[in-house]
């Protein structure tokens, strides 16, 4: 089996269940856009397929074996937190995830990546005095630079203008077409301009 | 391995060069307390040299605690703690790494400062010894445990007394070794024993504190 493959996933928040026996399959070449109300377990679904938090029963695979570290090399994450340190600058936030990530990079390819995602003069400020859309930018510059298959972005255009959604709905689109798998959730329909993509529901249940 | 290095241990160095109020306030906290005994006791030169190593050790526990919450709470905040989560990196690694260089930042000064405090207190140079000793032993141990205790406790919104009162606890028999070695010390006997058991501990933290530690962060992102 290739991509993701996530079996009979059930989770439970504060004695709610949020979805039970949940199966899901993300493919390369294919973008799934998860939709449902406020509190419908988005994130918590996002964090589990993504790894981050185990589900209360059920299985995830990645190319057929358990999420292991081949998984993580294939996979950027961008949660509700975007991940920054507000003491350090953009160019050293950026520079230490590739470290961590073991993505190789030179200085010379940041500017570029940060000039890209319209972060020019921005590059050596403390992230804290950024606007919150300039914040979500630097954490998106992520996708320009580690090349992986699986992209899990929850809520990606919150705080971001029209030019910005314009850009990462592209960049979706180029990926997609690339052969990568992207997931993602948000409150505001995707344009045209992603492509074609797949719905997928979750239900608000009491 | 050179990944490890550049994006986790640069990267708490330089932040932690950064924050210099972080770094000097547990310090400075330190050198009050232990100021404040021979203000409060009495100037009696036997006396201070009684309770000169348990004043220490105490005020060096306390002033970690109040160092501690600093080793996780920001980049839990931030989200920076998923992103190293999803790295791919052995986590328990990444956990050692950080309590490896929060040791460096709070303690090494602490043990600079240490001949200062032993004047203070009228130490003699047989009791100093000691306790320089047992600091050098003993700090990294509280180091190791105390970072199992934050990261229990960094999702909760008002961790740090909890914090205090789960680690306290954990720490009496360390405080119990480390000032009898120093007694010990004082009286001229031989403190090997105390030395052994405190460095003991600290193998056997060395050994299971980076899983529980990589552990609990991941319960914590739960």
């Amino acid at each position: 089996m290739s991509g993701l493959v996530a079996s009979k996933l059930t989770c439970i928040k504060r004695d709610r269940v949020l979805f039970e026996d949940l199966s899901f399959q993300l493919l390369p070449g294919q973008l799934i856009y998860l939709r449902g109300p406020n509190g419908a377990g988005k994130t918590s679904l996002l964090r589990i397929l993504s790894g981050l938090s185990q589900p209360q029963s059920g299985s995830l695979l990645w190319q057929g074996n358990p999420l292991g570290e081949d998984w993580f090399t294939s996979l950027i994450y961008i949660g509700h937190k975007a991940g920054i340190n507000g003491t350090l600058s953009p160019l050293e936030n950026l520079q230490f995830w590739c470290a961590q990530h073991k993505v190789s990079f030179n200085e010379d390819n940041l500017y570029d990546v940060l000039a890209l995602v319209g972060l020019v003069g921005m590059e050596d400020v403390p992230c804290r005095t950024l606007s919150a859309g300039q914040l979500r930018r630097a954490a998106l510059a992520r996708l320009w630079l580690k090349q992986a298959d699986v992209w899990i972005l929850d809520e990606p255009f919150t705080a971001l203008d029209t030019r910005g959604v314009a850009q990462l709905e592209d960049k979706m689109c180029e990926h997609v077409g690339n052969g990568g798998a992207v997931l993602t959730t948000s409150h505001q329909t995707l344009s045209h301009r992603a492509g074609g993509y797949q719905t997928f529901d979750l239900e608000y249940r009491f | 391995m050179s990944g490890m290095y550049e994006g986790v241990f640069k990267r708490d160095l330089a932040l932690a060069f950064r924050q210099k109020a972080e770094l000097v306030q547990p310090l400075m906290f330190l050198l009050m307390v232990v100021t404040l005994f021979p203000l409060g006791i009495g100037p009696g030169p036997d006396t201070l040299q009684r309770i000169g190593p348990g004043v220490i050790w105490i005020a060096a526990i306390l002033s970690s605690l109040l160092g501690m919450e600093r080793l996780f709470r920001d980049d839990f905040a931030d989200g920076s703690l998923e992103q190293l989560q999803l790295s791919g990196q052995p986590y328990y690694a990444v956990a050692a790494l950080k309590v490896l260089c929060h040791w460096l930042v709070t303690f090494i000064p602490l043990l600079l400062l240490s001949p200062l405090l032993a004047l203070f207190l009228n130490l003699t140079v047989d009791m100093y010894i000691a306790l320089v000793l047992t600091l050098m032993l003993g700090t990294p141990l509280l180091s190791l445990v105390g970072a199992i205790g934050t990261g229990l406790t960094v999702g909760l919104q008002r961790g740090g007394v909890l914090l205090a009162l789960l680690l306290i606890p954990v720490f009496i028999p360390l405080l119990i070794f480390a000032t009898s070695a120093v007694d010990a010390a004082a009286l001229q006997l031989p403190y090997r024993a105390q030395i052994a058991i405190i460095g003991a501990m600290l193998l056997l933290a060395m050994a299971l504190a980076p899983a529980a530690i990589a552990y609990s962060l991941k319960v914590s992102q739960n």
